[in-house]
């Protein structure tokens, strides 16, 4: 079969002749990937920041497909069926899993305590291969994958895998009440969806930070917001108090991570000699902006190491930090309603599509922010619609 | 969190506080009364059939584990010595980071033993940024030339000496 083939530091493969996946427990299943897009969270991996993430890896964790195969144990779906898969690998019945923490799943990752499992997302992961390729062992079977109901578009359905639930957990985080004053950094394809999401929650102000002005463009029209280009601040944290009446916002929200961009000390440290884990200026900018006593929500991805931010001025100012992978099961079904209720269309993200053989260029256009790329969805090659 | 659950009427005003709202994690850590244990449930394990590396912060590989790349080489040498040490140490991530460039080097000569020359320019979406960006594509390649120019220059300046 088709899949992509890490093979180092900014280098994709794609291999015509990678080894179909094989059932290897009896919840498992095979799936026939129709749809799989590239996400903010690849690019840690694709820069080789990420620690063991092993040559001959597939990468993908958002992906939606057909049922080809199911194990013995699978009740849950059937051959056929056409499935969104969350990105959380999650049996369901662990202590986290029985507390709807979905994605810290205690049975889906030998390699690391704080994570769950994750598809294609390194060994930190769990070393599961990923959906970037035309089929993919997708386990627990009986717990993750959800049905796409009738009429719904499959490039929505595929942003439902993550990019919605996280956007819309990011915003959660947030605690938003009625007329909080709430700063998304990052335009990305998460921070659109937090900005849009945080209306969900009764914001009163939602106001976008980024450099790439044609993100900006598209969320200002897309999540009806307030947008700024840090790279015309001198002080992107001034000039956030100064926008919210010299307090500072009710609510940040981190939609950055480790590619953060704008600090060059956090950037040298963080992205070029690996010195921390990833560049915090994201983090750093939403601790020192949100006001006394607010909340810092953070859905960007860091390194497991650690990080150069203010915690000084989290205890100063008495803020409080809610953090998360997104928990995607747990929010399907009411983002499920959101999108047929016509709330959100998270189709309208997807700027390219690409055919999956071209990954390699993918992955290049959505690090570099070539062509306008907001949303790049990889079509495998046997899928016509 | 991992006591049984104790009777504590003896400690005076034990819980007149406890409030389940007081919860930064509230509503959406559906939270359960009790001390957390660990028990596998009905999770059949996996039938373990490659090296599982696994965290020394568990007793176990989990139930279910991924079929990624199994360590190999220099660089599996090294992720094995890495997954001595616990997730908080650096000897635990050093070792990793440096196990991935050296796997990447493997990867290459692997690739070459198998008669399968890496096509870099095209694994690295060079395409892409000539058909997008030509500045940005010649600016990169101007910066890395004068890199290994300069660098040359230095060693042989050195060499001179
Ligand atoms: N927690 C989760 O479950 C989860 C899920 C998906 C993605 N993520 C993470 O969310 C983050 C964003 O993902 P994405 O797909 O939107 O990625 P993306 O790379 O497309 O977007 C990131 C954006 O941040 C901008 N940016 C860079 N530095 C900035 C700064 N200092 N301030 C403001 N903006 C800045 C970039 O220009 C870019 O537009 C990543 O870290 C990703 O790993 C987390
Ligand atoms: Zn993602
Ligand atoms: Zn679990």
């Amino acid at each position: 079969m088709l899949a992509t083939n890490y093979r180092g530091k900014r280098r994709i493969r794609v291999d015509k002749d990678a080894p179909m996946p094989e059932i290897r427990h009896p919840q498992d299943s095979i799936i026939k990937v129709t749809r799989t897009c590239i996400c903010g969270s690849d690019l840690h991996l694709y820069n080789g920041n990420v620690p063991d993430t092993r040559i001959g890896s597939v990468f993908g964790h958002e992906f939606v497909g057909t049922v080809t195969e199911i194990g013995s144990e699978v009740t849950n779906i059937k051959v056929g069926d056409h499935v969104i898969v969350p990105f959380n690998i999650a049996c369901g019945e662990c202590i986290f899993c029985e507390q709807e923490l979905y994605a810290s799943c205690h049975e889906s990752n030998a390699q690391s305590t704080a994570l769950g499992g994750i598809f294609g997302y390194s060994h930190i992961a769990g070393g599961h291969q990923g959906g970037q390729a035309e089929y993919v062992r997708v386990p627990y079977s009986n717990v993750g994958p959800v049905v796409i109901p009738e009429n719904m578009d499959l490039d929505d359905a595929v942003l439902l895998t993550d990019i919605l639930p996280t956007g819309y957990q990011a915003a959660e985080m947030g605690g938003i009440q009625k007329g909080d004053t709430v700063v998304v950094f990052g335009a990305g394809p998460v921070g659109i969806m937090a900005a849009k999401c945080a209306w969900l929650f009764g914001a009163g102000r939602v106001i976008v930070i980024d450099k790439e002005e044609y993100r900006l463009d598209f969320v200002k029209k897309y999540a009806n917001c307030e947008v700024y280009n840090f790279l015309s601040m001198d002080d992107p944290v001034r000039f956030i108090k100064q926008i919210t009446d010299w307090l500072g916002a009710d609510v940040c929200i981190d939609a950055v991570g480790a590619e953060a961009a704008g600090d060059a000390l956090q950037t040298i440290t963080g992205r070029k000699l690996l010195l921390q884990a990833g560049s915090a200026t994201a983090l750093q900018w939403a601790i020192n902006s949100v006001r006394k006593g607010g909340i810092v929500s953070v859905v960007g991805v860091y390194g497991p190491t650690g990080n150069l931010v203010p915690i000084g001025n989290v205890v100063n100012k008495g803020i409080t930090i809610r953090a998360g992978q997104a928990s995607v099961k747990r929010l399907l079904p009411r983002l499920i309603k959101h999108v047929q209720d016509g709330i959100i269309s998270p189709k309208e993200l997807i700027t390219h599509r690409i055919p999956l053989e071209e990954a390699a260029d993918a992955y290049r256009m959505f690090s570099e922010k070539l062509d306008y790329i907001i949303k790049p969805v990889l079509i495998p090659p046997s899928v016509t619609y | 969190m991992n006591n049984e659950i104790k009777d504590h009427s003896h400690i005076k005003g034990w819980g007149v506080d406890a409030d389940k709202k007081n919860d930064p994690t509230y509503p959406m850590q559906n939270r359960i009364d009790g001390p957390s244990k660990y028990e596998r449930k009905s999770q059949n394990q996996q039938p373990v059939l490659q090296e599982v590396l696994h965290s020394n912060e568990r007793p176990n590989v989990s139930a279910v584990t991924g079929l990624g790349p199994e360590p190999s080489g220099l660089s599996g040498k090294l992720r094995r010595f890495a997954f001595e040490h616990g997730e908080g140490e650096f000897s635990h991530w050093i070792p990793l980071i440096l196990a991935d460039r050296i796997n990447a080097v493997e990867g290459i000569v692997n690739d070459i033993k198998d008669g399968r020359f890496p096509d870099i320019i095209k694994e690295k979406g060079w395409p892409a940024q000539w058909k997008h960006d030509k500045k940005g594509l010649i600016k990169k390649l101007a910066v890395y030339g004068a890199i290994t120019v300069g660098t040359i220059w230095l060693l042989r300046g050195k060499g001179d000496k």
